[in-house]
């Protein structure tokens, strides 16, 4: 066993390749992002100033045991895993993909779910054209790190014309502090496809583990007409730090809808982008964030219309307890040529404790005259004639805060396409929210 | 017979402004009262004070029901004890299903220990739902959100016949509605009809009271009742308006707390 990565350079990042045996031109891409990620910057999000987060533990690689079917997964896993029987599955614990199946029919009509390692040598053409190609190792130190380190991941790929029914599972599990998480998910769907993806990110870190800073990221690249929709639930321990950068690029007339819960327990630096490149591109970006105990919460959303009548929808909100930070930044951003672009955000802060801090941002940067934007953002407490009107009918106002405040975050909840994920994620808010 | 519902010298403000001058109200079981008036005299007013919307400060006088002081309790304390208020401008509340607000509000009337059972629950609410004509559809929608005038206005009925309260207060139930919807609403009312249950029915219209039949009409000016008589007298208020009772009691402004 190797010690622990404490710093990381250019050489480090190509051992790391060279040691899983990479083609020669990806350690040389790992090497030069371990070279970036010494020189660059943090990123710089509103308000959120990162000098004092747990940023530089990197871990060691050590990825979980490669099993041949779910039932030989660690119970840790095996318990929030949403549905077992999922016919297109794959798992990552820790460092590594650990299982990966996808039904033969698929195959057959050429779909691809397999880690993001296996896809570099068996689809290199496709993987250098899409891989960080929308989150570029060059943004910031996390992505250069990203870069430098990443690991198991997932590759799906989706040919033109094809339509999957069953929602594609993704699944990533940390349990060893020691380990470097850092998956990488990468969609392509290809022109007129269609595909739901539900990934859930956990972890069961040991009672007093020290940091883990799981540094992931989600490229979705979506063609002309395909429709992609992808939900995304993470929830690990406060002792977790959670980096999460989500990127979609939109073709003519291509669909991504995002359903996200950011349930992290602890520092959460949540940012996701959809590019709107294609005539006709709609994005429906819908976020919910809990703050607990002491966590900083860092949330935008972004989305950057070039196409023509291109549209955009994107709504977060946020629960605030305790001592918890969130600043929520929604960023709405026109170019010129845009024209007919259609772009709408809100941002909403439901605040239940005194000392607890929220932030709506809402940003709107218009480069063109023929265009509909715009905006909502409030910051409140649990409205009043709301409590009344429950209690009116006998219901207590303990009770009433409480359908209240699960009802503000609901209708997000409800898009999760998948029924145990949603009940998971029910539990889950039941805990948050006490 | 002693009251079942019973308002005693009833003051209110509202942000220091004094809106109900002195009500007095006594309901007995199985009647029917309607307390109408022009706009701006005090009879929403009467409607959220009694129920205890925070908004409204009572200032003096009594409220029993059922010999229990009901401005000791509560807001959901006084609904256990029995009263609805079906009201002229219900909240909506998103993410929370008509449903699950309904078997809340059966449940916690219910005790814990004791709830409805989820077929239960639902067989009442459809059976309920098809009485009032409502889309069953409803049932799942978020809590009045993006509901019309009219399903707001059935929906709050649906409520009294789930909830089967022992004093009823409507305020303002027909405004809004369509003369099919008034019918629809007043057939709930009237199924409801019972002698350990009364109504108050707070209307600005004599219309719903051609189908809900008032044992006693009631007309509020100035944030008081200043005349009070049989069905009759909401005849002749929608044949003559309420000047003549102006003129009768001497009253120019009949408008209370206004600006």
């Amino acid at each position: 066993m190797s010690t622990p990565v404490t710093s990381l350079d250019r050489e480090t990042a190509a051992a790391l390749g060279r040691r899983k045996n990479e083609p020669d031109w990806l350690v040389e891409w790992r090497a030069e992002a371990g070279d970036l990620a010494g020189r660059l910057e943090l990123p710089k999000p509103e308000k959120m100033p990162l000098a004092r987060w747990k940023l530089d533990v990197y871990g060691d690689y050590r990825p979980g045991r490669p099993v041949a079917d779910p039932s030989e997964l660690p119970a840790a896993l095996t318990e929030l895993l949403s549905d077992a029987n999922a016919e297109a599955l794959i798992v990552q614990h820790n460092s590594g993909v650990v299982l990966a199946r996808l039904p033969d029919a698929l195959k057959a009509k050429g779909v691809t779910l397999t880690s993001l390692e296996e896809a570099a040598r068996s689809h290199a053409r496709l993987f250098r054209d899409h891989f960080m190609v929308a989150y570029r190792r060059d943004e910031h130190k996390l992505a250069a790190l990203h870069a430098a380190l990443w690991n198991g991941g997932a590759f799906l790929y989706v040919p033109k014309g094809v339509e999957i029914e069953q929602p594609v599972q993704i699944v990533v599990f940390a349990d060893d502090p020691a380990a470097t998480v850092a998956p990488h998910i990468l969609v392509i769907a290809e022109a007129g496809s269609r595909v739901t993806v539900v990934e859930h990110m956990y972890s069961a870190l040991p009672e007093g583990a020290d940091a883990l800073l799981v540094n992931g990221a989600v490229e979705i690249f979506a063609k002309a007409g395909s429709h992609v929709r992808y939900a995304s639930v993470h929830h690990m321990e406060s002792a977790a730090v959670d980096i999460a950068y989500r990127r979609a690029v939109l073709g003519t007339d291509a669909r991504v809808e995002w359903i996200v819960g950011d349930l992290h327990g602890g520092n959460l630096l949540s940012d996701l982008h959809s590019e709107l490149e294609g005539q006709g591109s709609v994005t429906d970006i819908k976020v919910i964030t809990v703050g607990t105990g002491s966590q900083r919460i860092s949330l935008t959303t972004r989305a950057r219309h070039v196409g023509k009548a291109s549209e955009s929808n994107m709504i977060t909100r946020a629960v605030m307890l305790d001592e918890a930070t969130s600043i929520l930044t929604g960023v709405t951003k026109i170019e010129k040529g845009a024209t007919k672009a259609n772009g709408e955000q809100t941002e909403r802060v439901l605040m239940l404790s005194p000392k607890a801090r929220g932030d709506a941002n809402p940003i709107l940067l218009i480069d063109e005259d023929d265009v509909k934007a715009g905006h909502a953002a409030s910051v409140g407490r649990v409205n009043e004639e709301q409590v009344y009107y429950l209690m009116s009918r006998g219901i207590t106002r303990r009770e009433a805060e409480r359908l209240i405040i699960h009802g503000f975050l609901e209708p997000t909840v409800a898009e999760i396409p998948l029924e145990g994920l949603r009940d998971t994620l029910r539990r889950i808010l039941e805990r948050k929210l006490g | 017979m002693s009251a079942l519902f019973e308002i005693r010298g009833l003051k209110v403000s509202v942000e220091g402004k004094e809106i109900l001058t002195g009500v007095d109200l006594a309901l007995k079981g199985g009647e029917v009262h309607a307390v109408m008036g022009p706009n701006g005299t005090g009879k929403s007013t009467l409607a959220s004070a009694v129920m205890g919307h925070p908004k409204y400060e009572v200032t003096d006088g009594e409220v029993y029901l059922d010999g229990e002081n009901v401005l000791e309790m509560s807001v959901d304390e006084r609904a256990r004890a029995g009263l609805f208020l079906a009201m002229q401008y219900p909240a909506e509340i998103t993410g929370v299903t008509n449903a699950d607000f309904l078997r809340s509000a059966i449940n916690a009337r219910r005790g814990e220990g004791n709830e409805i059972s989820l077929i239960k629950f639902v067989r009442l609410m459809e059976s309920k739902m098809k009485e009032l004509d409502m889309n069953p559809e409803m049932m799942h929608r978020y809590l009045n959100e993006g509901f019309s005038g009219g399903e707001k206005k059935r929906n709050e009925i649906l409520q009294m016949m789930m909830l089967e309260p022992r004093v009823v207060i409507l305020d303002e139930i027909d405004s809004g509605l369509d003369i099919d919807a008034v019918k629809i609403v007043a057939a709930g009312v009237n199924a409801m009809r019972s002698p350990d249950r009364a109504f108050l029915i707070i209307t600005h219209y004599q219309r719903i009271l051609n189908y809900i039949r008032p044992d006693f009409v009631h007309v509020m000016m100035q944030g008081r009742i200043v005349k009070s008589g049989g069905p009759e007298l909401a005849e002749r208020l929608e044949a003559e308006g309420y000047d003549w009772i102006k003129e009768e009691l001497g009253i120019v402004d009949e408008t209370v707390g206004q600006v």
